[in-house]
């Protein structure tokens, strides 16, 4: 008899939880057989201590938990809510050799283990450049002006109390690094698809139409045909964003996310939201708006987020995140507990609109199937999708396929490296791999 | 749907014509801005060198002042890794004839720099003057700005040690920048008009275009790249980075002996760790970059000494203990919080 079986009263549905170590090698070296007669064994074992009742059930019914026999907390114990201490592992991480300084570095959102599509506020990644500061809203200010006279009739200055006397709008939509997945250019890197792709997030964003103030102001649309937005950090990030966009009225300066104002690692009180653009255009902790005749090649459009090609020229002002999705369960770093039934689900999202259709393919892209979309489906949001698959225990290789309302079809690796080599860093929206192999763990392979 | 368009048009055509006259369109709601709150905050320079203020400064201030303030962290030269990439290196004299880095097409640059790529020199100037050094950003004067430039410029071989960059000779400088033709807008990821129209880029067209193929798409599967080994671990215990149930579990990527109990109190130097970032680089059982603290806590435990050493080492970074990999320096974090650090390591690190 194996020893932790001696464990009474607890029936654990996780095997690593009453296996022993020779019983855990025995399963990775893929003898999954043996994992379903051991925990017969346990069952069975349990009914020692509970002599009579045991053979009538699982104890977790049997015998009432201590939750359905004491008093719960009081209500406003936690006047902030956190998630149940059961929720510790999924939180947000940084790749180590990514970062050298804390304060110039990504953290990434565990997307291995989110539901739905919505980010919540405290996972949402993080991309600083200059360290980040939870600024006084008190204090905070929000100006615009012209780079001359004639572009802006009258520069103005507005507090936080002004902006949100403006009638507002919501909406949903995903941010994504223009450097996520860039480290994967080459070849794999990363273990799972927190690191591959965890610098993404989507929140429902509320604020002022960008559009709203620009004409407060009097704006002058026919030369006015870029704006620079510029953060109130130490980097006081800067980027160029086209007129078109705000006129649009898709640029928003928003102040909520996800129903509370945003988080201060995520720009308090104030950011920029450029749906569909890169996150470092999404400029936090916004100060000012200037609108301009010409782009303004800011360090971070002319030495960084410029796509390096195989010819040694750098793609500039490249802004737009292309069609992309990533199947997050069972993804990278993950083990399936059994041969048997799974819902294997997804993220995709476009930064030219909606999600029109996900494919799935769970023998490297030989085969597709469609998979279901979960709706209502949003403009340049994340998507979420779903399919039904029976794991017959033998080595498979799972991929996704978003294609966007452009009827643009996300690339394989091979068809985006023909284009854009392996050294542009950004924009890798190539179609993702997870290898499953009999011992039922996953892990990250590139197919071409 | 036709009237729908209809009444668009005329909302488009309407909206045009009045778009520069309608000012103050919500009562009581924003101010003016004086002209002085618009200097102090409007300091972008411009390609074309709009927003340049006035000024100059010579490349021997100029080295004086990035050994003072900046060689700290990118090294005496511009040549320092340890904290960011490199700013200079990596150009030629011929790169500077062509406007064309040729090290950028060879595949012979090890490390791409900031001289390497940036084709607008107003681009350094406005990012040394709105954000370095790191940690006082906007304490430079314009002239001081104008001195660092000239010494980096001198660096990449550009100028004499002689030089004096001014607003009157910047103009000149972009002319000899190494990658100044290096850029293409040519591309469909700019969300505005395109260049045919005035703006940048090809108007969104993309430069791939997958099929949705969905049978019998292709004969073999090619895998071009695995997950290698040390990057199976590298991101430590993969079991804790998962939920404890549902249909999946974490894969155990360092053995069940480093497997922490789910729901383990977190002490607070374990928390002043993790918030530092020092948890991404050594785990308290095992290596990551940096040595585990375990190690760390073996190999010095016998030496009284060792507190005040490693104090020192965590606050200004190094390498050549534990191999050729340097820690970054830890000069941000209070000495007190340093100590706390240390006598933590030293005591087992729980
Ligand atoms: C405390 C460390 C530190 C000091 C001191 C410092 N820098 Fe930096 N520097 C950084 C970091 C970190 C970055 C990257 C910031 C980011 O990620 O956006 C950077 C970026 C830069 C860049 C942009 C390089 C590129 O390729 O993007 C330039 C130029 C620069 N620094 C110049 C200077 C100058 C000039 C000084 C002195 C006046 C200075 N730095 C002082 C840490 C420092
Ligand atoms: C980017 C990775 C990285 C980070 C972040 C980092 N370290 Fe290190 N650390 C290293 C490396 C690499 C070494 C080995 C240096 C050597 O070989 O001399 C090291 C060595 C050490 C040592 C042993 C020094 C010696 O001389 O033997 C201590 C103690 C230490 N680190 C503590 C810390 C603490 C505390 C923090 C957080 C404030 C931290 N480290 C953050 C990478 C890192």
């Amino acid at each position: 008899m194996v020893d932790s079986v001696k464990q009474p009263g607890r029936l654990r549905p996780a095997p690593e939880n009453f296996l022993s170590e020779e019983q855990i090698k025995a399963v990775g070296a893929g003898r999954r057989d043996f994992l379903r007669k051991s925990f017969l064994a346990a069952g069975a074992a349990l009914a020692a201590p509970l002599a009579a009742r045991a053979s009538e059930g699982d104890p977790n019914i049997l015998q009432n938990p201590e939750w359905t026999t004491t008093l719960g907390n009081p209500v406003a114990m936690r006047p902030y809510g956190s998630p149940s201490k059961f929720e510790s592992q999924l939180i947000r991480r940084e790749s180590p050799g990514l970062a050298r300084v804390g304060g110039a570095s990504v953290s990434f959102a565990p997307l291995q283990g989110m539901f739905g599509i919505i980010t919540p506020s405290g996972l949402h990644f993080e991309r600083h450049h200059q360290g980040w500061h939870d600024i006084d809203p008190s204090r905070h200010r929000l100006m615009v002006n012209g780079s001359d006279d004639s572009l802006l009739k009258k520069p103005k200055v507005y507090t936080m109390d002004e902006l949100m006397r403006l009638p507002p709008v919501s909406r949903i939509h995903f941010i994504e690094c223009g450097a996520n997945t860039g480290l994967e250019w080459g070849n794999v890197a990363v273990p799972t698809v927190q690191y591959t792709h965890g610098m993404l997030s989507c929140s429902e964003f509320t604020g002022v139409p960008l559009k709203t103030l620009l004409e407060d102001c009097g704006v002058d649309y026919k030369k006015a045909r870029y704006v620079l937005a510029e953060g109130a950090d130490g980097s006081s990030m800067t980027r160029t964003i086209p007129m078109e966009m705000v006129e649009s009225g898709e640029v928003m300066v928003a102040y909520g996310q996800n129903g509370e104002m945003l988080r201060p690692e995520n720009g308090y009180p104030l950011r920029l939201v450029v749906p569909g653009v890169q996150g470092v255009s999404w400029v936090k902790w916004l100060r000012r708006i200037e609108v301009g005749d010409k782009p303004y090649a800011t360090k971070d459009e002319a030495v960084h987020y410029i796509d390096l090609l195989p010819n040694g020229l750098h793609r500039q002002y490249s802004s737009i995140q292309e069609a992309k999705s990533v199947i997050t369960t069972p993804s990278g770093g993950q083990t399936l507990l059994d041969k048997g039934f799974y819902n294997v689900s997804g993220l995709a999202w476009s930064g030219r609109g909606r999600i029109k259709q996900v494919d799935v393919s769970f023998d490297g892209g030989i085969n597709w199937q469609s998979a279901r979309i979960e709706g209502p489906v949003q403009n340049k949001a994340l998507t979420r999708f779903n399919i039904n698959w029976v794991w017959d225990g033998k080595p498979a290789i799972l991929q996704s396929r978003a294609i966007d309302e452009t009827g643009f079809v996300q690339p394989t690796y091979g068809q985006l490296r023909k284009v854009r080599g392996t050294k542009s860093i950004y924009h890798n929206n190539a179609i993702q791999s997870w290898k499953v192999i009999e011992s039922g763990e996953v892990s990250n392979v590139q197919v071409l | 749907m036709f009237r729908f368009s209809k009444t668009i048009l005329v909302l488009a055509l309407f909206s045009a014509s009045t778009a520069t006259v309608a000012v103050d369109n919500y009562k009581g709601i924003g101010r003016q801005a004086t002209p002085a709150e618009v200097k102090a905050w409007d300091i972008d320079v411009r390609p074309d060198f709009k927003g340049l203020p006035k000024g100059s400064g010579s490349v021997d201030r100029g080295q004086e002042l990035f050994e003072e303030k900046c060689a700290s962290c990118h090294g005496t030269f511009g040549e320092s890794n340890e904290v960011f990439t490199p700013l200079v290196g990596g150009t030629t004299k011929d790169d500077m004839k062509t406007g064309r880095v040729k090290g950028l097409s060879s595949g012979e640059l090890p490390q791409r720099t900031t001289f390497t790529k940036v084709a607008t020199i107003s681009t350094v100037f406005d990012y040394i003057q709105r954000a370095m050094p790191w940690t006082a950003p906007k304490s430079l004067k314009p002239d001081e700005v104008y001195a660092i430039l000239a010494y980096m410029l001198n660096l990449s071989e550009m100028v004499p040690a002689d030089f004096v960059l001014s607003d009157k000779n910047i103009a000149d400088v972009q002319k000899m920048l190494p990658n100044r033709l290096g850029m293409t807008t040519d591309h469909g990821m700019w969300p505005g008009a395109s260049a045919a129209k005035g703006g940048i880029g090809n108007g969104g067209k993309p430069d791939t275009s997958n099929k949705a193929c969905m049978k019998n798409c292709k004969s073999e599967v090619q895998i071009g790249s695995t997950l290698p080994d040390y990057a199976r671990t590298a991101h430590g215990e993969l079991y804790d980075q998962n939920r404890s149930f549902g249909p999946v579990r974490g894969t155990r990527t360092l053995g069940a002996a480093a497997a922490a109990p789910a729901a383990a109190a977190v002490s607070p130097a374990m928390e002043l760790a993790t918030k530092n970032g020092c948890m991404a680089c050594h785990g308290v059982n095992n290596k990551i970059v940096g040595p585990g603290y375990n190690e760390v806590q073996a190999r010095y435990k016998d030496q009284p000494d060792a507190e005040v050493r490693l104090v020192a080492k965590v606050k200004a970074g190094g390498q050549g203990v534990w191999g050729s990999v340097p820690m970054p320096p830890n000069a941000h974090l209070k000495d007190e919080d340093i100590k706390t650090l240390v006598q933590w390591i030293m005591s087992g690190a729980k």
